[in-house]
Order: structure tokens, then sequence, then C-alpha cells
């Protein structure tokens, strides 16, 4: 059975509509990978699954989402235990200007964790999970952001999945770092899955082609092609996913 | 045809590739017809110029091979590019071996022009024309992307199998009639394989060109399928 099961999602700005009628399925403790040109709709939908579109005005969606059963788009939904359910990570790494160790304490802080041991513990295993923790744990409470961009992403990723979501998204989780601790992240999200259902965006195609299971194509807000990533990447079924990915595009 | 790559060099670097495969394979062909030539014609200084000639065809093979990692190196080639590249870099072995196999008909006809000949030759020319006309048409088939034509190479390769065994045949009777015809029989079936060779090595190209359009492997599938 699917994680995330999406339904004739339609999203519209206003009067302008943004996402056409997508069918998806996300599968669960799987990557998948979201790519199109700009302005296809890939980081609207990504959005959809943790109703961060709630937060743009004038934003209306119709269609169905559910997680494992649950419907996301129910407007009586909590949306802050969605969100717990649902983490996200950025393009831009954002540590909060705090220590390490307070980045990574914050969310099970705010669920109510007080304890510091049991605290202590979910810092040390939210970063060993992030791969980050054997750069970091002799200077835990030193503040976050003299870390580098690509540590910044790590923890980040550390403070995500601190309060254990079902679903990780990711917006072009590497476009802001070079290729070395890109290639960290790459390897993080192969360890991820083992837990975690990932979705992510990405300009990157060849990154798409490396790191997920399943591959969406969008193009102007519609879902093109939906498929294994070997098979869309080697024969896609469909001309538009075949220019795109060959870079025979506008 | 496909729209054009956004990217103009790799657009150009592909359809350079594209034309060093015909080149080769052009050359090949001309390699084939002037080793038959100098085989039936019992011409030694041509055969030794096919021979000479050689070396062009496996120059040709490195260029393909060195395209062929230059683009998957800095291009990341997806879809039918890639399956271009994936076919380049086996249709050149198979060219390359066609090669090896024209240079091998002058070697057996060099020697065969030092003894009288066994008899006047007529079904290893038919031979050799069905396994040219294979070869070319696989590689009309790769530039023109026809998998139809690609299918009607592979399905004739059986005509030349058996062509093969009727000569196997006749040979064998000459050997039994004569033992001073064993030399000379040996080399013309030696020749005969050669020949069975080029048409199987024609049928590895389309096979190769019906994954590079369809993306679907045919290959080690007999016999091959009636439609892809």
């Amino acid at each position: 059975m699917p994680e995330v099961e999406i339904r004739q999602v339609c999203l519209f700005y206003g009067s302008k509509q943004a996402l056409f009628d997508i069918d998806l399925d996300i599968g669960r403790r799987e990557v998948t990978a979201f790519i199109g040109p700009s302005g296809c709709g890939k980081s609207t939908l990504l959005r959809c699954m943790n109703r961060l579109n709630d937060l743009v005005d004038n934003v209306r969606v119709t269609g169905s989402i559910r997680l494992s059963g649950g419907e996301v788009l129910d407007p009586t939904l909590d949306v802050t235990d969605l969100r717990k359910r649902v983490g996200m990570v950025f393009q831009k790494p954002n540590p909060f200007p705090k220590t390490i160790y307070e980045n990574v304490a914050y969310g099970p802080r705010i669920l109510g964790i007080k304890q510091k041991a049991r605290l202590d513990e979910i810092v040390e295993r939210s970063l060993h999970s992030a791969a980050i923790w054997e750069e970091v744990k002799d200077r835990l409470h030193d503040n976050a952001l003299a870390l580098s961009g690509g540590q910044h992403q790590r923890l980040c990723i550390a403070r995500t999945i601190a309060v254990e979501p079902e679903v990780v998204l990711m917006d072009e989780p590497c476009s802001a770092l070079d290729p070395i601790a890109t290639t960290k992240i790459e390897e993080l999200i192969h360890e991820l899955k083992q837990q975690y259902t990932i979705v992510i965006v990405t300009h990157n195609m060849q990154q798409a082609a490396r790191v997920s299971d399943h591959t969406a194509f969008m193009y102007l807000g519609r879902l093109v092609e939906f498929g294994k990533t070997d098979k869309l990447f080697t024969t896609p079924e469909k001309q538009e996913t075949e220019d795109y990915i060959t870079g025979r595009f506008g | 045809m496909p729209p054009l790559h956004t990217d103009r060099v790799y657009e150009e670097e592909l359809q350079q590739l594209r034309a060093k495969i015909l080149e080769m394979g052009g050359l090949v062909e001309k390699q084939i017809g002037d080793a038959m030539t100098s085989l039936v014609e019992r011409n030694s200084t041509l055969a030794q110029a096919v021979i000479a000639r050689d070396h062009t065809v496996n120059y040709l093979d490195v260029a393909v091979d060195e395209s062929c990692t230059r683009l998957l190196a800095l291009h990341q080639p997806a879809g039918r590019d890639l399956r271009l590249i994936m076919t380049s870099l086996k249709v050149t072995t198979d060219l390359e071996r066609v090669g090896d196999m024209a240079q091998n008909i002058c070697e057996r006809a060099l020697e065969l022009n030092e003894e009288p000949p066994l008899k006047p030759y007529v079904d290893l020319p038919r031979m050799a024309d069905w396994a040219r006309s294979m070869l070319r048409e696989s590689l009309d088939a790769f530039v023109r992307e026809d998998t139809e034509l690609a299918l009607q190479v592979c399905q004739r390769d059986d005509a030349v199998d058996k062509l093969t065994a009727d000569i196997f045949h006749e040979m064998l009777a000459f050997m039994r009639q004569d033992p001073q015809a064993v030399s000379r029989a040996t080399r013309l079936l030696f020749i005969a394989k050669y020949l069975e060779r080029i048409a199987d090595h024609a049928t590895n190209i389309a096979e190769m060109v019906i994954y590079m359009v369809k993306g679907k492997n045919i290959r080690h599938i007999s016999p091959p399928p009636a439609s892809v």
C-alpha cells in the first residue's frame, strides 16, 4: 500500500491554475523524485503534502491526498501535527541561530519532551542518522551557524528526523552545495529510505536518476509520466519526457 | 526526427558520432566488395590493398570509442541519446570485426591465387552479396531509425547459415574426390565461414538498431520476433 495517495489534485493561485488533476502514489520507504522545468509545479505539489501552500494567500486545492489512509486536505486537520508527520528540508539550509544541540532538540521540545537524557538520546540518534555526528559530537553547544553549507543541510535533515516523521520532503536539497557535500546528502538519502518515505524535488536529473526509485516528470502543471527511475531515464514512454531528459526542451 | 538538442555542442557531437559510424560502415562494405573481387578475379594486388586498408577501419573503431567515452563523461546522456551511444559502442565492434573478416578473405585469396582455380566461384559471391546487403541494410536502418528494415535483416540470417551448410557439403565432395583439392577446398570453406560471420555481425547491428529506436532488446531471441 502506498504511503501517500494523491488523487485528482488541482491547485489554483487565485484564478490561475498551477496543478491539473495529479494522480500519483508515493511508495512507502522509497525515494520518489519530481523532475521538470522551472514552473512546472513540482515544488507546489511537494508543498501540498504538508499543506505548506496554506501559508500562501489565495491558494485553493481540490482533490485528495491521503497519508497512511488519512486525508491531508481535510480543513479540520491539525497542520502542526501533519508537519510533524511530513517533514521538510529546503533548498537553502536554514538552521536556527542556536547551538547545534538546540537545533535538533527544538522539535522534540515543542512536542513536550523535557527530560535531558531523552533529548540527549534523540539529538545523538538524529545527528547519527544524518551522518553528521562524527563531525559535531565535540561541539554540540557551539553555534550552528559556524558550520559549513553542507553541514548546515545535514543538520537540517537531523532536525527534520528528530521528530520521527513518516515522510521527508526535500525541495532541491543540494542545489546550494558543492559536489562533495552533494554526494554526502545523496548517500544519506540512501540510508534514510530504510526508515522514511522520501520525496525529492530536483533540477539535477542525474541526481534524480541516482537517488530515486521512482520518478515523476511534470510539465506545465501536469504529470506527464511516472515510473521506475531506470526505465524513465533509458526508455521513457512519452515523447515530452524523452525530450526533457535528453535536453531537447524549450 | 526529434527536435534538436538545446545544447548545440552536444548535438554536434552526437551527429559526428553517427557520421563516424556511417563512414566506418561504408569503408567496411567496400572492403568486403574488394576482398571478393580479389578472390574471384584472382587479383593479388587488390587483396594486398584491402589488407593494408584495414588499419583505417581500426582507427575509426578507436575514434568511435573515444567519442562515446567523451559523450558519456561530459554529458551524462539519457533516453534516446544514451541508447544511440550504447548502440554505437557495440556497432563499432561489429564493424571492426567485419573489417577483419575482409582482411581474412584476402589472406585466403592470396594463398588460393598461388594455385590453379578449383572451380568457378558461384555460391561464394552470391553469399557475399547477401552478407553485404544485410550489412548495408542494417546501416540504412541505423540512419533511418527503421525498425522494420532492421527486423528484415535479422530474419534473413538463417538463409545465409543455410548457404554455408550447402558450401560445406560441396567442398566435402571435392575433398573426397581429389586429395589434391583439400587445401584449396579448406580455404574456400574458411571464406564461407567468414561470410557467415559477416552476416551475423550485420544481424547484431540490426538488433542494436531496434534497441536504439524502441528500447527493446531482441538479442539472443531465436527465431527473431515477427514485429517489434
